[in-house]
């Protein structure tokens, strides 16, 4: 049975496709402000909320260094532990940019991930759908998708 | 690329037969040196072959025949061989079918001499 789960369907054939081919453990893939849109392998919402608040922080750091030696932007970032290692990256898609957070294990390799994470984005960029009409956000409408992508996440 | 390293590397392209060689290493699947031809995906080769090589490891351990010393996989339309290297590199090589391998593996080696 897959473990993965998306709030929204087109994401969810590439990233199980993803995390078969790769042998992700743990996968996001969120908007720059943190929101979950699919997750793959974690079993806490709570896990999800602080992983997704972290990366997109992340992100949003290494951005302003990369802004301070000329960089636009770095393609992707790779954390390498002993034992797993963190691979995140940003793509461009019709619905504008967002994230993906990638946790592997030995079995895997950041060479596997990157390789098939160039897939996987080609493959979310063809699937994407056009571009949602934008619409103010408010704090209370933030809090409130929040929940409710957590909750679909979860099957609650 | 080091010079020592493209000599190696050199040397193995020079077989008739072979479409590229690659160093890798042998945990991350990443490139630390390569020649391959165009068309060829270095980044593929290296990813992949260094997850067959680790999985082949586990399985010649477990197997009882100890460590991996060549591996060579003959597919449909070329041939894979790998070879590890001390300080975790892998000497990768994509080749046709009719490649010598006898060859390949005597230049293979003395890339791994390359990287002691």
């Amino acid at each position: 049975m897959s473990r993965v789960r998306a709030v929204e369907p087109w994401i969810e054939d590439p990233l199980v496709r993803f995390v078969t081919e790769a042998g992700a453990r743990l996968t996001l893939i969120m908007t720059p402000s943190g929101q979950v849109l699919a997750q793959h392998g974690f079993t806490r919402a709570v896990d999800v909320m602080a992983a997704a608040a972290l990366g997109a922080a992340i992100v949003s750091s290494t951005r302003e260094i990369a802004t301070t030696i000329g960089e636009e932007t770095f393609r992707a970032l790779n954390h390498q532990g002993i034992q797993h290692g963190i691979f995140l990256a940003e793509m461009a898609t019709p619905r504008g940019p967002l994230l993906a957070l990638v946790v592997y294990g030995p079995e895997s390799s950041v060479g596997l991930v990157q390789l098939f994470y160039e897939d996987l984005v080609q493959e979310l960029v063809a699937a994407c759908p056009d571009e949602e009409p934008t619409k103010p956000v408010i704090a209370a409408d933030f809090e409130r998708d929040l929940h409710n992508s957590l909750a679909f996440l979860f099957g609650r | 690329m080091s010079e020592q390293f493209k000599q190696a590397l050199d040397g193995i392209t020079r077989v008739r037969g072979v479409r590229g060689a690659l160093m890798v290493t042998d945990d991350d699947g990443l490139i630390i040196a390569d020649a391959v031809m165009e068309g060829v995906r270095g980044d593929a080769v290296a990813a992949l072959a260094a997850s067959l090589s680790a999985r082949m490891a586990k399985a010649t351990v477990g197997a009882g025949v100890g460590e991996q010393h060549f591996l060579h996989l003959q597919a449909e339309n070329g041939t894979l061989l790998s070879m590890p290297a001390p300080n975790g590199v892998l000497i990768v090589v994509l080749a046709e079918n009719d490649v010598n391998v006898g060859l390949v593996r005597l230049e293979m080696l003395r890339a791994v001499e390359a990287v002691k």
